[in-house]
């Protein structure tokens, strides 16, 4: 099995399955009726309808009235729905006679139990109806799902499913459980069922659009990179098609901008990858930072910039190269007790 | 009320379990065969028949008359409305045990048994839990060959026990010991066809007699 790493906090404290009701039914009742009425309360005070005034105007009248320099989202004041403060518990097992409701209440894990034993059902089923298919001597269905796509619960994700703690043997048995009954050719029968317990991993490429190119009043094609950075230096550049290599910043010719070199052939490096140096006009506006960084984020807008003159496969070896990347190195800040934000002080002896 | 209680004790077997099951079906089912001498326990000897090529035969009047006591108890518990847990450690049969339990409306234990279950009870569930009446125990061993900890447990929190023991077993704190085979398919799915059959009677002889005290 191997390790799935999440970007959700860590150590995040499942108060739903440690133990059995830490709030009473009445408790939350309470809660609730508190909330609506402070709702009511809160509507009057910004002059807004109480009847139709929703989460969203909630939060941001609470914004308001208690403004937080906080950095923490969830060390600020909020008001939410008790519901989704307090996490869902475990009620009462038993009726009143005494008899548990659930039939396997005296294992202790008894959702977990009952999960394994539906998914157990549903492979001894997939089992039976392979060899209906072989008794009428039909071909086993080889359908090939996508297993490059999607992932399997996590443990956290499970126990938050069930509402009850798990081991990891727990949770190891189970994944083991749903891989073997994937493995069988059972095609649609189960499919719904192990679908419940896999989530989707959409691939990191979709998700970038690359804009489609404009035409200006000359008939000329041009698109425009934006929002690049690099330190402190913030950079928009238009690139022109059916150009000579002109390139002006901030209405000023490159050559007098940037007499350094070394500035120079960052802001050509683009151009010279995609074999493109006299083929492109480019007009730049930058701010901010120094020579060196207003330098790198124009290389950067251009090379966002090109995306739309350009293949696909040539923007995947364009982000390959590292001409894609936001560089994210900015000053590290001093710290208190040291000289800089790494020297320490000279250490003396004595 | 007092009437539905103690009607049922006057008769020997008022839930007519003993058309349940003839010889001929514990034959058939294989309940008669047990392990190898030497697997033998020594008070298992009273219940064995015989032994031939080295496998114990276990004597199948014996068992019919302890069945006949054990299902007779089950029907009596069920009446009475006791909680029945089914217990068993085989893992071939954990699936049809748990099934029948939930056909039943009773409860099943089949998994890992955790060791204060019966005797931890208000730290395990919550205070207010209720206890088992009745365990029923449809293999006696636990998967290392040694005694169920569930044997000893019921003993200690004085609920009593029906169990089906192979010629390996312990029968002493069983107080309705079975001697059969717990180790043949067909003869675990008659067992658990003869519980769930006596289970349903007994309840709904139950339901029959309040409607009719009702009626009155």
């Amino acid at each position: 099995l191997r390790l799935i790493y999440t970007t959700t906090p860590v150590r995040k404290k499942n108060v739903g399955a440690s133990g059995p009701e830490k709030y009473t039914e009445a408790f939350i009742k309470k809660q609730i009726e508190e909330f609506n009425l402070g709702k009511r309360h809160l509507a009057n005070m910004m002059g807004e309808d109480p009847e139709t005034f929703t989460q969203e105007d909630i939060d941001s009248a609470i914004a308001y009235l208690f403004p937080s320099g906080l950095f923490d989202k969830q060390a600020r004041p909020m008001m939410k729905h008790p519901t989704e403060i307090f996490p869902e518990q475990r009620k009462i097992q038993w009726g009143e006679d005494g008899r548990p409701f659930h039939f396997l209440f005296y294992t202790g894990k008894q959702s977990y139990y009952s999960l394994m034993h539906e998914t157990y059902e549903k492979l001894l089923n997939v089992q039976k109806y392979q060899d209906q298919l072989t008794a009428q001597d039909l071909p086993p269905q080889k359908e090939k799902r996508n297993l490059a796509g999607s992932r399997w619960l996590t443990k956290i994700e499970l126990e938050e499913m069930l509402l009850e703690k798990l081991s990891d043997d727990d949770y190891s048995r189970f994944i083991q459980l749903l891989q073997k009954l994937m493995t069988l050719p059972c095609g649609d029968i189960e499919e719904k069922y192990i679908q419940k317990f896999s989530k989707v991993v959409p691939a990191q490429l979709q998700k970038v659009v690359i804009e489609p190119l404009k035409y200006d009043e000359r008939g000329v094609a041009f698109s425009t990179g934006e929002g690049s950075t690099r330190k402190t230096a913030r950079a928009t550049a238009v690139v022109y098609d059916n150009g000579s290599g002109k390139i002006t910043v901030n209405g000023i010719d490159v050559l007098h901008y940037f007499p350094v070199l070394q500035d120079r052939e960052q802001l050509l490096f683009p151009f010279q990858f995609l074999d493109r140096i006299g083929k492109h006009d480019m007009v730049c506006t930058v701010s901010g930072g120094g020579r060196s960084s207003q330098a790198g984020a124009i290389r950067l807008a251009s090379a966002k910039a090109l995306r739309s003159f350009v293949t696909e496969k040539e923007v995947e070896f364009m982000r390959q190269a590292g001409l894609l990347t936001l560089d994210p190195r900015v000053k590290e800040r001093k710290k208190p007790g040291q000289e800089g934000a790494r020297r320490k002080f000279t250490w003396k002896k004595r | 009320d007092e009437k539905l209680l103690s009607e049922p004790l006057s008769h020997p077997d008022f839930f007519n379990v003993k058309e349940l099951f003839s010889l001929k079906d514990l034959f058939d089912a294989r309940v008669h065969l047990g392990h190898k001498k030497g697997c033998r326990h020594r008070f298992m000897e009273p219940y064995i028949f015989g032994c031939r090529l080295d496998q114990d035969i276990i004597d199948l009047d014996k068992t019919m008359q302890h069945l006949q006591l054990a299902l007779n108890f089950t029907a009596h518990i069920a009446y009475r409305k006791g909680i029945i847990l089914f217990v068993s450690r085989k893992r071939q049969f954990c699936h049809l045990v748990e099934s029948t339990a939930r056909e039943c409306g009773e409860y099943a234990h089949t998994r890992y048994w955790q060791g204060g279950l019966l005797t931890n009870a208000h730290i395990q569930f919550g205070p207010g839990a209720r206890l088992p009446d009745l365990l029923i125990f449809l293999s006696s061993l636990n998967n290392v060959f040694q005694p169920h900890v569930a044997i000893r447990d019921a003993a200690k929190m004085n609920i009593p026990t029906v169990g089906v023991v192979d010629t390996n077993c312990n029968p002493c704190l069983i107080t309705y010991p079975i001697p059969g085979n717990d180790d043949s398919p067909t003869a675990m799915e008659l067992y658990c066809k003869l519980f769930r059959m006596t289970i349903i009677r007994a309840k709904d002889k139950r339901r029959q007699s309040e409607v009719f005290n009702e009626l009155r």
